[in-house]
């Protein structure tokens, strides 16, 4: 299976707008979004059944047992996570700090504290005939998040073993969640934005996702917010020797199609045409995958 | 305009979030602390920090900031993996004689360090990010850098959050949390007096919205909605806030000039009049509300 | 000599699984005697570190080479640590590759991947 990853770095720059455009236009039948912390991509794409749901197990979470614990202290003042405070009584645990690293456990002289599994989120999949979606969502406050969207593509893989291509649509940031998504990947579009905030976003999940070998490929989106922004990312691919695959423009239509939950893609208007030029310029890289598609100056040349 | 310098309580604490990315929480940040005049911004968006590109700052301090690893001794280390077993984060292996430990994986936790019966693992430092503390016309800026390939940002904004509250001055200080609703998130507004949603009128938006909101509740942190880039009278965030009685404070419009000056790092606020009216107006309903929601928690 | 293989589940005619340090079992296989026993991986179900923890496990089990399909950077640092050769599969049989294995059709694996950071899949 062939899985095209579609980051952005910076949030609010299109990732779901194009990912699910790509998503129309392929004809995916497997697909993810592994923006686990924020999932947006099901209320684009249709689906008419619900989806069975798995419990996404974090790290286990320390409990104190205020019958036994004798306000020694020793657990509050060895916790790494600040995650355990105390009352006259006894000490306690902030489930939302505690990272289960067992410490707490191990220095208890009376034996206290026990180590239980947490629900840290909700998996979901939707199977209509031979399409699957994967998707999930985070507990709020939880961490483990590179977890959780590690088992979004392990139960889209398993339940699409047999389909060739699959997008995902990956989580923002270059954190863990953004780790997780790149792992697995063979090719990368970054969708950035034409703002300071933007290109220097852009080039931090670049950085990140050159320690993955996959091939990065870019485009901008909103693109004639700033003309001038969107040379410099141009430029800068050029020197970088990354394929750019084309500009998108900020289309009001496209705000009132997603209020609608239907992808760019699904009407005429100008930010659908640019999009249908994004993805065929995306699909032929990945076509022609086999060479050497980073630092070829000539393909950057080619594909303008 | 008016003088903002008695209006705040001390050293208010104002965190500005929203679940999802690009719905302008910097903008509202940064533009309000600029409109605050004598105040402390800080970036907790350790991921990719954005405020220092519009105060343009001249940075006083730069702090590494860096995480406990294991290092082992290997005199002392007779091999029986106590170390091995309790890693409830397998960043340890024992292979032919030798003690292997992997920084990438590691939580920090201290664990392996304590269950050792020979003494043979102590702690060394391992660079995380960098915060760094400057000035821009009377702002004071905070900012945090995680470096990239590292997987958590908490240890950095702990520092950054510690840094404010060892500020021996008043000001309002004005909190750019990082997106999402996740730990990182949960870290920054832990000491925040007043939360400020900021969401997107679209349905995206709105799903976002709802999240942060379950967030804030669970914290019970006083909070109000502020809805930008409105282009209708009413969309799917609107109707989300009213029906779920959720205060919102500011729409602003989708605009265009505004776009423009943010996407080229400008403080709208220091730019034009209209602007900073915007952020003027919107800060002295902040303050208002601040009082106003610390009495309704306290008749709780 | 002693080999191991990531399996798909307890059963010699299975597949080989495509992640090193999530499969659920490895095959243990003698390929003088044809002797075959499977172990649990205990790292399937951990958070993170799999790739590690799994290599502890086949590094414990006495074996000199591994054949998988692909495998990371913390990992193959386990393994190498324990003198184990690493052999990437070219099927996905494990009776397939167990002959491919012995009639010497296989290379050692050159591709270590980054690690995942404790967050593979």
């Amino acid at each position: 299976m062939k899985q095209l990853l579609i980051l952005s770095g910076k949030g609010g720059t299109g990732k779901t707008t194009v990912a699910s455009a790509f998503i129309r236009l392929s004809e995916a039948q497997a697909y993810a979004d592994c923006d686990v912390d924020a999932p947006n991509l099901h209320l684009i794409t249709k689906h008419s059944k619900a989806p069975s749901r798995k419990d996404y197990y974090g790290m286990p979470k320390a409990e104190i047992d205020p019958d036994i614990c004798i306000n020694c202290g020793k657990c509050m003042e060895n916790c790494r996570f600040d995650a355990i405070s105390a009352n006259e009584r006894s000490h306690f645990v902030d489930p939302f700090g505690c990272e289960g690293c067992g410490v707490c456990k191990f220095v208890c002289p009376v034996n206290a504290v026990s180590l239980h599994p947490s629900v840290a989120g909700d998996l979901m999949l939707f199977k209509e005939g031979s399409v699957t979606f994967s998707t999930a969502r985070l507990k709020m406050g939880s961490g483990t998040t590179g977890m959780l969207v590690s088992e979004v593509k392990k139960q889209m893989k398993e339940s699409a073993e047999d389909t060739d291509f699959a997008i995902v649509d990956g989580s923002p940031g270059i954190g863990c969640p953004a780790i997780a998504s790149l792992s697995g990947a063979d090719m990368v579009l970054i969708v950035a934005e034409p703002s300071l905030s933007g290109i220097s976003d852009m080039q931090r999940i670049i950085e990140t996702a050159r320690i993955f070998g996959v091939i990065i490929a870019v485009c901008v989106n909103k693109s004639d917010t700033n003309p001038d922004n969107t040379n410099r990312i141009k430029d800068f691919c050029k020197l970088e020797g990354i394929p750019y695959t084309g500009s998108i423009p900020f289309d009001p239509m496209a705000v009132k199609a997603v209020n609608k939950g239907m992808s760019i893609a699904d009407i005429d208007c100008p930010s659908g045409r640019a999009v249908k030029e994004v993805f065929n310029e995306t699909m032929h890289l990945i076509i022609r995958e086999g060479k050497d598609v980073q630092n070829d100056k000539n393909l950057w040349a080619a594909t303008h | 305009m008016p003088d903002f310098t008695d209006m705040a309580a001390k050293n208010l604490k104002i965190a500005i979030l929203s679940g999802k990315g690009g719905t302008g929480k910097t903008l509202l940040s940064v533009n309000l602390a600029s409109t605050a005049a004598d105040s402390v911004y800080v970036d907790c968006d350790v991921e990719e920090p954005n405020g220092h590109l519009f105060f343009k700052p001249q940075w006083n301090i730069e702090k590494e900031i860096s995480v406990k690893i294991p290092q082992v001794d290997p005199n002392k280390c007779d091999g029986c993996k106590k170390c091995v077993e309790f890693c409830k984060f397998n960043a340890l292996a024992y292979i032919n004689k030798n003690l292997k430990i992997f920084d990438d994986v590691c939580h920090s936790c201290g664990g392996c360090s304590l269950v050792c019966p020979q003494g043979a693992l102590t702690e060394r430092d391992k660079a995380v990010g960098t915060l760094s503390v400057g000035d821009s016309e009377g702002v004071r800026v905070l900012s945090g850098m995680m470096k990239t390939g590292i997987a958590s940002g908490i240890p950095i904004i702990k520092e950054l959050l510690t840094q404010c509250g060892s500020l021996e001055d008043d000001r309002p200080i004005f909190i750019d949390c990082p997106p999402g609703s996740a730990c990182i998130v949960m870290e920054s507004i832990k000491d925040a007096d007043y939360c400020l949603l900021a969401a997107e009128p679209t349905i995206f938006g709105r799903h976002n919205l709802e999240m942060v909101w379950s967030l804030v509740r669970l914290f019970e942190k006083p909070h109000s909605v502020v809805i930008n880039k409105c282009v209708d009278q009413s969309d799917p965030t609107d109707e989300f806030c009213k029906e779920n009685r959720i205060k919102i404070l500011e729409k602003i419009p989708f605009d265009v000039e505004l776009g423009t000056l943010n996407s080229n790092g400008k403080i709208a606020a220091r730019e034009n009049t209209k602007y900073r009216d915007l952020f003027s107006s919107l800060l002295e309903k902040i303050y208002r509300e601040v009082p106003h929601e610390a009495t309704v928690n306290s008749e709780r | 000599m002693k080999i191991a293989i990531p399996a798909d589940e307890k059963r010699i005619d299975s597949t080989v699984c495509q992640s090193f340090g999530r499969t659920p079992f490895f095959v243990i296989y003698e390929t003088e005697t044809d002797d075959a026993e499977f172990l649990d991986n205990s790292a399937a179900s951990s958070q993170g570190g799999a790739g590690i923890k799994a290599a502890q496990t086949v590094a414990d089990s006495g074996v000199s080479a591994l054949l998988t399909p692909r495998c990371g950077q913390n990992a193959a640092e386990v393994l190498t640590a324990a003198g184990i050769l690493i052999f990437k599969t070219e099927n996905s049989s494990i009776t397939e590759s167990i002959a491919d294995f012995k009639e010497k059709r296989l290379e050692q694996l050159q591709e270590i991947h980054a690690g995942f950071h404790g967050h593979g899949g």
